[in-house]
């Protein structure tokens, strides 16, 4: 892993609680004072301050040439994005919803991840895409996908997915500083969510998992949202007994492979849970990678907990049995431990 | 130039009088291009064209290639009213965009030979070649994908405060694809330094303009995002130096993008290894009667300033120097094998 990617940088200094959100538009407010090649676009990130508050305040501070509200188009937004980013700027473009990426997939998959390889190394697309993901507002099947397989699976491209208020901001001034496109998914669900933020900027490098509880007797790997539902498994499986370790990847690429091995070698027991649909999601590349690499540690088969293979209906009911709960996952881990 | 040109004349694919500019008396720049160099470009594209014909048929090139023989005017035209710190991007068509901009001969011949020495260090080939220190962002395999780049060229060079201008060649097949739209209503809407440079040569692969497209031109749809449209005659060079022009100061001075549509002809096939269906003989014919080369050729030769001799040395120097690239890219070693994995991420990183 290349220390290009970030450095972790966070020292002691004041830290208060935040929302996610404002994690969000705290990391972008506070590399758009640093950096005045940074500037956003996107889909009412100005006036309303992006629709889950993630550019909130922006426009105020910095006016409309940086904070640019735009018409609905999505693959010029990212098309001007690449051709800002290549010609000295640092764009964060904001994709309304990660499905309505959808829209933009050329400009994402064959120009932003493509261009720097097929000019042989001669360009940087320094581009920040930052899209809200999952379900969880009733929002039905175009407002609610979990794509991030889709982008983990071309080359050129970065996916950043991260958990927390603190590691949202730190993660996304890496993107921000980055030289490489980043997609950058948050969970709608997420962004009320408060917790500790150093004040202070920092960065947290890609490729670096956090293991967000320790446990000796089964690896729980979970990203985004998950993460939070897999904490909740683990406290209701250790008053089992039962002593999970949960690990967040923090960016799956790069993936921090090392830091997955190590617990699973420690634990001999393999859990990964996403909100995607199971069926080619990045859980399948998780336990790929355990099964040809760590199987000899395995002591259980690896188990994948992730989102029916099914679009996500408007009903309540419905679009909450389509991905896993606390309760799935508990159920997934007894299997495995009993 | 404030208004769009309208057009109500029933679009053809036999070649028309130019509606506009179409010779430097009407060029509103009192000095005008250097017309020797405009024509040295041209016959230096045709060169470079015709002999990657032959490469291709003996199997030196590899893949296919989408020769520009017949367009040469609108690149030359497009680039000589450019500055070098300008952009352009390209399309899938663009060796004539690349060396009109600028680019050098030796290093697009290596790579489109896949050498090392190449463009791209043999990794993209013919339509991906580019050269940021020349403003040319890049020739693209995606139809229509470069003009959302345009549009982001534009809006760099606006945030950063330049003057430079973003040029986008497309062809008509492009101009009907969304991301047009898009980045054409974006441009017009912030008011960016972009020229949407419809490069119109009557067909997209086998599929000719009028079944592709109701209206007339596509510089009529320059009135449905509020920007200046314009038709130029794409066979005179000067004609679109001239429109070019004016579009560049427009865009220079703020006031934004210009929609400007070049009619032109392809003369060969859609691409080197692709042997589509014909197309009729006499609109070929009429079309080559109207060879951009030979149009401002007689033009220097009718004011004295060129003889047959003359004409002769600039095709023997282009034919000499295209023979030279050659030589360089087979002299040039392949790409080693560790350049697989190189180049995908900044930084380096490499999964």
């Amino acid at each position: 892993m290349s220390t290009a990617h970030g450095q972790a940088s966070v020292a002691a200094a004041a830290t208060r609680e935040i929302s996610y959100a404002e994690a969000i538009a705290e990391a972008l407010r506070t590399e758009m004072r640093l950096d005045p090649r940074v500037f956003v676009m996107g889909e009412d990130v100005g006036n309303f301050g992006g629709l889950f508050g993630g550019t909130k305040g922006l426009l105020e501070e910095f006016g409309p040439e940086r904070v640019r509200d735009t018409p609905i188009s999505e693959a010029a937004l990212i098309g001007a994005g690449v051709g800002a980013a290549i010609t000295g700027m640092r764009p964060m473009v904001e994709i309304q919803f990660m499905d309505f990426t959808a829209c933009a997939m050329d400009q994402i998959v064959n120009q932003a991840a493509k261009i720097r390889f097929m000019l042989g190394g001669k360009a940087e697309v320094p581009l920040v895409i930052r899209t809200p993901y999952g379900t969880g507002l009733k929002l039905a099947s175009q407002h609610s996908q979990s794509l991030e397989a889709w982008f983990a699976h071309v080359p050129g491209l970065l996916v950043a997915i991260p958990s927390t208020p603190s590691d949202a901001k730190g993660l996304l001034v890496t993107a921000l500083r980055d030289c490489n496109p980043v997609i950058f998914l948050e969970h709608k669900l997420l962004y009320p969510t408060r917790g500790p933020v150093p004040e202070e900027q920092y960065t947290i490098p890609f490729g670096q998992a956090d293991v967000k509880r320790r446990g000796e007797d089964v690896t729980i790997v979970a990203t985004g949202l998950m993460v939070r539902r897999s904490l909740e498994a683990a406290e209701a499986l250790a008053a089992e007994g039962i002593e999970a370790e949960v690990v967040d990847p923090r960016t799956l690429v790069p993936l921090d492979k090392a830091a997955i091995m190590a617990s699973v070698q420690k634990t001999g027991r393999l859990v990964v849970v996403h909100e995607a649909v199971k069926r080619g999601g990045f859980g399948g590349e998780i336990a790929s990678l355990i099964a040809e690499e760590a199987f000899d540690y395995l002591d259980a088969p690896i188990k994948r907990v992730a989102g029916r293979n099914v679009p996500i209906a408007f009903n309540e009911t419905l679009e909450k049995r389509a991905v896993p709960s606390a309760e799935d996952i508990v159920v997934a881990v007894r299997s495995l431990t009993r | 130039m404030t208004t769009v040109k309208r057009t109500t004349q029933k679009s053809k694919t036999a070649p028309r009088a130019p509606r506009r500019a179409s010779s430097v008396d009407t060029i509103p720049d009192a000095e005008g291009p250097d017309r020797m160099a405009m024509l040295r470009m041209m016959v230096r594209i045709r060169a470079f064209e015709m002999k990657l014909a032959e490469l291709v048929r003996d199997l030196v090139i590899k893949g296919t290639l989408h020769p520009y023989v017949g367009q040469e005017a609108v690149a030359t035209g497009v680039c000589f009213a450019l500055r070098t710190d300008d952009y352009i991007t390209s399309n899938h068509r663009g060796h004539g965009h690349a060396l009109a901009k600028g680019a050098d001969m030796n290093r697009m011949m290596a790579e489109l030979l896949g050498r090392q020495t190449g463009y791209c260090k043999g990794k993209g080939g013919s339509m991906h070649i580019a050269d940021l220190d020349l403003g040319m962002l890049g020739c693209n395999g995606i139809v229509g994908g470069g003009i959302g780049i345009t549009a982001g060229a534009a809006l760099s060079a606006k945030l950063r405060g330049t003057d430079q201008v973003s040029v986008g060649f497309f062809g008509d097949g492009a101009a009907n694809t969304g991301i047009a739209h898009e980045a054409m209503n974006l441009a017009a809407t912030w008011r960016l330094p972009a020229i949407f440079l419809c490069e119109n040569n009557q067909y997209a692969l086998s599929m000719p303009y009028a079944k592709a497209v109701a209206a007339a031109d596509i510089a009529s749809r320059a009135v449905g995002y509020g920007m200046p449209g314009e038709l130029v005659d794409g066979n005179d060079a000067l004609a679109v130096w001239a429109a070019t022009r004016r579009a560049v100061l427009h865009a220079r001075q703020g006031s934004g993008p210009t929609l400007l549509e070049c009619k032109t002809y392809r003369w060969l096939q859609h691409s080197l290894r692709v042997k589509g269906p014909d197309r009729p003989a006499d609109e070929e014919a009429a079309w080559k009667a109207r060879c951009p080369i030979a149009k401002l050729r007689r033009q220097l030769t009718s004011e004295g300033f060129l003889d047959d001799a003359g004409f002769a040395d600039m095709e023997l120097a282009a034919v000499k120097e295209v023979e030279a690239s050659v030589a360089f890219a087979l002299a040039s070693p392949e790409p080693t094998l560790d350049e697989i994995e190189k180049d995908i991420y900044a930084g380096g990183f490499v999964e």
